[in-house]
This record gives structure tokens, C-alpha cells and sequence, in this order.
């Protein structure tokens, strides 16, 4: 059994309405120091495969077909 | 001219669209759902509002995964004329068949309300019944309606003419660029476009100024 974890962001000047909500919400909760936030998603994937050069290879191509929208979303990918 | 429209769970906007199909072309169009691999031959493929698969990963992204969408991207391919409303408009982007993304709406806040559109392309298959440059009034409804494009993509739509329906009198609901509410594929037989034209067709509606998109795409209007 493999475990992946897959981390997809929002690629650099895409606008993040969560995240500006997010940072408004830390400054109101006294935070000063808060320059930005940037909210993304994390998906833990297990794979029945035992080869790890096939695994990455697979998780990439279920992030470009599905778990990322490459339009708008960066994906890095994981073993763990 | 047939018309069909796509069922897949989640949607709730499906008994309207099949009401305004059925009273603009006088028969009611045939239904397909979503493990479907063949569509019947019709004119015209529409895809309804709601909220396929919960909106779960992200807006129409699990539905336009599904077998029926392959069934629509060959069709399309063909020629046939394809409407996404809504969520059909982002089933249609996460399939591919519009460039771009539609992302969260910029106020945070789901919109329900009336906007002004301004038909910036009376010249595809979809906008022929309205004069170039025309107002008029159509019901939005959604939570990510934001339209998203990189700057090549953008101006490709743009200087392609493939902008059809403006934001127009500050009435952009939802932070997208260059207040773009509905945008045609390359070929122009694929219309994507947030805003409900189903829910202003008839007096009860209290207007009809969506119906001539529909009496456009189904050959019932040629000229505004």
C-alpha cells in the first residue's frame, strides 16, 4: 500500500475571495502580522499499487483528469 | 427542431428548462442521463442549473467527468448546439468544451437577483433574435459565478467576438472579468452562460426576454 498526499493551490494571481475572507478574519482576531492567505485543498490517497515510480505517476495523472483544475490550480504531489 | 437535455443528480433547474423547451418549440424535449453514452439526434443539447454532485471538489467538476459528457463533447464536435446554464456553463468548462474557469463569487454571498445583460455578440446561432448591443433582463442565481482566464485566453475571447453576454449597468453579480456572463466556443456552437434565460420566457414570469435565445437556437427566430 502507498499513501500520497496531494496539495493543490491556486496558482499565483488567481484571486482567492476565501482566503482575502480568511485574512480579514485573523486581523480581527488581533493578528497584526498576517501579510496574505491563500486557501487550497489536501487529498490523502491510498493505492493498492507497491511501486512507488507508477504511483506518482498515477496520482499526477488523477490531478491533471480531476483533483486540479490546471486552469486555475497548481498540484504537488507527495509520498508518504 | 429536437432538443434534449441532460439529467444528472443535483440538478434543479432540469423541470424548468424542460417547461421552456416545451412551450418555445411546442414539443418536449427528450431526456438523457448521465451514465447515457449515446444522445439521440437532436438540434440542440441543453445543460440545466443546480448543483451536480453537491458541487463536491469543485462546481461541476465530478459531472462533467461522467460518460453523458463524453456523449456531449462528440456531438459537439459534429456541430450540434449545446447550451450549459449555470452550472451547466460550469459542467461545460470543466469539460473542456469552454475555455476558462468559474470560480468563487467575489462577495462570498450566493446572488439571487436580476441583472442586465448586454448581448455583445447578436451574431452566434444563440443571440441572432436580439439586435447587437441590446439590454436586456435576465435572473441570476449561484455561488461561483466569478468567470476566471489568463490573459491570452481573455483577449482570444475577446478579439474572436466569443464574449456573447456582458454584465451590463454595474450589475455584475459576481467579480467576473470583464463583467463576461456567457461566452461561445471557437466554432460557436457552444454557449455557456451563468445567468437563467429559462426563467424569463413569458408573461408569468413577469418578462420574456430570455426567450429569444431559445427561439434563436431552435431556429424559430433568424433576426431580432
Amino acid at each position: 500500500m502507498i499513501k500520497a498526499r496531494v496539495i493543490v493551490t491556486l496558482k499565483n494571481g488567481v484571486l482567492d475571495p476565501q482566503g482575502k475572507a480568511i485574512e480579514g478574519a485573523l486581523g480581527g482576531l488581533g493578528f497584526d502580522g498576517v501579510g496574505s492567505v491563500r486557501q487550497g485543498k489536501v487529498f490523502d490517497v491510498e493505492l493498492s499499487s507497491t511501486d512507488a515510480a507508477n504511483a506518482e505517476a498515477e496520482i499526477k495523472a488523477m490531478c491533471d483528469k480531476l483533483l486540479a483544475n490546471t486552469v486555475i490550480e497548481n498540484y504537488s504531489v507527495t509520498l508518504i | 427542431m429536437k432538443s434534449a437535455v441532460v439529467l444528472l443528480p443535483g440538478l434543479n433547474r432540469d423541470r424548468d428548462m424542460i417547461a421552456a423547451l416545451t412551450k418555445i418549440s411546442g414539443k418536449a424535449p427528450v431526456t438523457v442521463w448521465q451514465t447515457d453514452t449515446d444522445i439521440p439526434d437532436v438540434d440542440l443539447i441543453v445543460i440545466p442549473g443546480g448543483f451536480s454532485y453537491g458541487d463536491y471538489l469543485r462546481c461541476g467538476a465530478i459531472a462533467a467527468r461522467m460518460p453523458v459528457l463524453k456523449a456531449v463533447a462528440e456531438k459537439a464536435a459534429k456541430g450540434v448546439q449545446v447550451i450549459g446554464v449555470c452550472n451547466g456553463f460550469q459542467i461545460l468548462v470543466e469539460a473542456g468544451l469552454l475555455p476558462g474557469a468559474l470560480m468563487r463569487n467575489t462577495s462570498l454571498k450566493f446572488v439571487c437577483r436580476e441583472v442586465k445583460l448586454q448581448v455583445t455578440n447578436a451574431n452566434t446561432a444563440f443571440t441572432r433574435g436580439y439586435t447587437q448591443n441590446q439590454i436586456i433582463r435576465c435572473p441570476v442565481a449561484h455561488h461561483d459565478g466569478n468567470y476566471f482566464a489568463d490573459t491570452d485566453t481573455l483577449s482570444r475571447l475577446e478579439g474572436e467576438g466569443q464574449v456573447v453576454f456582458r454584465y451590463a449597468e454595474g450589475t455584475n453579480p459576481n467579480g467576473s472579468l470583464n463583467d463576461i456572463a456567457g461566452i461561445v466556443s471557437k466554432d460557436g456552437n457552444v454557449l455557456g452562460m451563468m445567468p437563467h434565460p429559462e426563467n424569463l420566457i413569458e408573461a408569468a414570469h413577469g418578462g420574456s426576454d430570455g426567450r429569444a435565445l431559445f427561439e434563436s437556437a431552435l431556429g424559430l427566430k433568424t433576426a431580432a
